[in-house]
């Protein structure tokens, strides 16, 4: 038997140069008259690491990296296919403290499998979750994902069973099955790999959504941002068409269930569900009033469930293991685990799967490392664009869906971004203002006008025009925001600005004050 | 991928009827255009209006509205640089500076940049490994001034 060699092809391994460094292996052990299969994978998430390859030895799977395409030689000189030694060396995968120390339900099989091998995904567990729901009905998988707690991984939070339950409870002659992948929250990437890395799982946990509330179509709404998701989710379709898993009739069941993804076009807030669903009937991604939900009225007027990718790949590990396990991860509402995204000026980042409840700091600090550029973190900010700002003293703050709440930030889509002290928290003030002014659909008037008066309304500040007043005006204009906006958008562009200006008020008052000229 | 054909309207009638069917076309009809062409003609436009019973105003609403439809043809490769906060924190901004400065490129500006158009775009998924860019749709991560000349000089070199 061949050696067996993993090099992943995760777009972020790909940007580091993954399909060069697999190219190299191959040409080097071609001329040494080796023998060697390479397979392709996701990735584990330990991105400082990529290009991660690993070799399976009979201890296990041992990993080399960052590997570059000149290192092929001194892998092969240093007997790397029998987990030989080697300056890149890292030893066993599994024991690697930043994987070992996750709770990994989701991201399990992530980087370990061939993510269109449907047989690979059956051997690593697979499928064992709707096998459950097919045995359970209806009624009862939707008892099981109340009872687990899980809330919507999108940022909102919503108790996923609650949806499930209306739509399965809806009557209509057709109901739909709508993913949310268009993750545009900086920081994130946690749905790309996903997508990229064990597809099948997404698809297992709609197909459990399908069969619980009786849809049978689905869409899977994939940001153009991500064209390698894109291109690797549609192949997965169709293997999971070609093995039975989606079609007339679901693993044989009777029910019939099929999916289609569709692409995105740059629209950050077709993120928001109702957008999505406008901009999958072919309009403009403008957000809809509420009511009527979409469990009760969603894409093109249908019951319609829409979950978030990491939402839907939650479902299948809570039917195998119940709903009880996955209650037993996290703390108090905040039930399971959050894949955690690390980002920014960070040492190491990441993936970072763990049950709800660990600090920021054990976060940032703990598996990141501090900052990549070796100079104190002055603020993390949690939750992609609309979260909040984070100081050093607020650090220790866990997170949860209800602590990050009552720290008047949000845990949103769990992603972490830290900034040194190189930072001008006037300027990120500024800059969420101008990503809602030029990311709003435009329906609703304090997103669309506000966020530009915001954005203008700091520059003044930064200028030191009148700076009190301004303050002032400033701090009215986000409560006006949040409490008029029509969707997250407006109502959340506040929580980045207020954060700034409470935490580090000293960013804007660098430029000496002036009366207001004009 | 960047290269894209003159505009035909017989192949563009073609693409729209491929797809005139299906639910929701729109946006996966804009798509092909987009990749056939490298941008929407107005006359395309004309005919989507028509293939999918909506009014021109309609039509041209979502294609106005989607930051990635382009209205007018773009000559020679797009770099979608991203420009959100994780790679603001690892000096995405400073690359752009750098870009305008050593090469007299403008994000968004289709004026500047022989060979290489550069987009803004806000986040690639791409974030621990920032800043991040996509080149025609491949992936780059740690970008560096470097990286970043190494990408215009070839742009350069593919429209001399």
């Amino acid at each position: 038997m061949s050696a067996r060699v993993f090099v992943p092809s995760d777009s972020s391994a790909l940007s580091v140069g993954a399909d060069a460094v697999a190219s190299a292996l191959a040409q080097e052990a071609s001329v040494r008259g080796l023998e060697i299969s390479i397979v392709r994978t996701g990735s584990r998430g330990l991105f400082w690491l990529e290009p991660l390859v690993e070799v399976e030895t009979p201890e296990g799977r041992v990993g080399y990296g960052p590997a570059a395409a000149d290192d092929a030689g001194s892998l092969f000189d240093g007997g790397f296919l029998a987990g030989g030694a080697h300056p890149k060396a890292l030893g066993r995968i599994e024991d690697i403290p930043y994987l070992a120390r996750q709770q990994r339900l989701v991201f399990a099989r992530c980087g370990l499998i061939d993510p269109l091998s449907l047989d690979g995904y059956r051997r690593h567990g697979g499928l064992s979750g709707l096998t459950r729901a097919l045995t359970l009905g209806p009624e009862a998988t939707v008892e099981q994902v109340l009872a687990s707690g899980l809330r919507g991984r999108g940022g909102a939070g919503f108790p996923t069973g609650i949806k499930w339950r209306t739509v399965a409870g809806a009557q209509a002659d057709q109901k739909y099955v709508v993913c949310n992948a268009d993750e545009g929250d900086s920081g994130t990437f946690a749905d790309r790999m996903l997508m990229e890395g064990d597809p099948f799982l997404l698809i297992e946990g709609m197909a459990i959504a399908a069969v619980t509330v009786g849809a049978t179509m689905g869409y899977v709404y994939i940001r153009s941002e991500y064209p390698h998701a894109f291109d690797v989710f549609s192949r997965a379709i169709e293997r999971a068409r070609a093995g039975g898993l989606l079609g007339r009739s679901v693993l044989g069941s009777g029910h019939a269930f099929d999916m289609e993804a569709r692409l995105g076009a740059g629209a950050y807030i077709c993120g928001e569900e109702t957008s999505l669903l406008d901009s999958l009937e072919g309009k403009r991604g403008q957000v809809r009033a509420k009511p009527p939900l979409p469990a009760i009225s969603g894409l093109f007027g249908k019951p319609t469930v829409i979950n978030n990718v990491l939402s839907f790949a939650s479902v299948p590990w809570i039917l195998e293991h119940g709903a009880k396990a996955y209650a037993d991860y996290g703390v108090g509402r905040s039930l399971g685990s959050q894949p955690f995204q690390l980002a920014g000026n960070v040492r190491y980042g990441g993936l970072i799967e763990l049950a709800f409840g660990a600090t920021i700091r054990e976060l940032v600090e703990g598996f990141g490392g501090g900052t990549r550029s070796g100079r104190p973190i002055r603020a993390v900010q949690v939750g992609g664009p609309l979260g909040a700002y984070f100081p050093q003293r607020l650090l220790d703050t866990p997170l949860d869906y209800e602590s990050m709440l009552a720290a008047k930030g949000m845990l949103g889509h769990g992603g972490i971004v830290v900034f040194d002290d190189s930072v001008d928290m006037a300027r990120q003030a500024r800059f969420a203002l101008h990503f809602c002014a030029k990311e709003s659909c435009g329906k609703c008037t304090p997103c669309r006008i506000g966020s530009i008066r915001g954005a203008e309304t700091v520059d003044k500040i930064i200028a030191g025009r009148d700076r009190q007043k301004n303050v002032e005006l400033l701090r009215d204009l986000c409560e006006v925001m949040t409490d008029g906006s029509l969707c997250a958008l407006g109502g959340l562009t506040p929580l980045p600005v207020l954060s700034a200006l409470d935490h580090f008020s000293e960013d804007f008052a660098k430029a000496p004050p002036r009366a207001a000229a004009e | 991928m960047a290269a894209s054909a003159a505009f035909d309207i017989e192949l563009a009638r073609e693409l729209i009827d491929r797809r005139r069917s299906m639910p929701g076309a729109a946006l996966p009809i804009l798509h092909d255009l987009q990749d056939q062409f490298g941008y929407i003609d107005a006359a395309a436009v004309a005919l989507l209006a028509e293939a999918l019973n909506i009014s021109r105003a309609e039509a041209l609403g979502v294609v106005s509205f989607y930051h990635d439809f382009r209205r007018s043809p773009v000559n020679g490769r797009v770099l979608k640089m991203c420009r959100a906060e994780s790679c603001q924190a690892m000096g995405c901004e400073e690359l752009v500076a750098h870009l305008e400065s050593r090469h007299g490129i403008h994000p968004d500006d289709r004026e500047t940049g022989a060979g290489l158009h550069v987009e803004t775009v806000y986040c690639l998924g791409n974030c621990a490994l920032s800043p991040a860019a996509l080149l025609d749709g491949e992936p780059f991560g740690r970008l560096d001034p470097d990286r970043l000349d190494a990408i215009v000089a070839g742009a350069k070199g593919q429209t001399q």
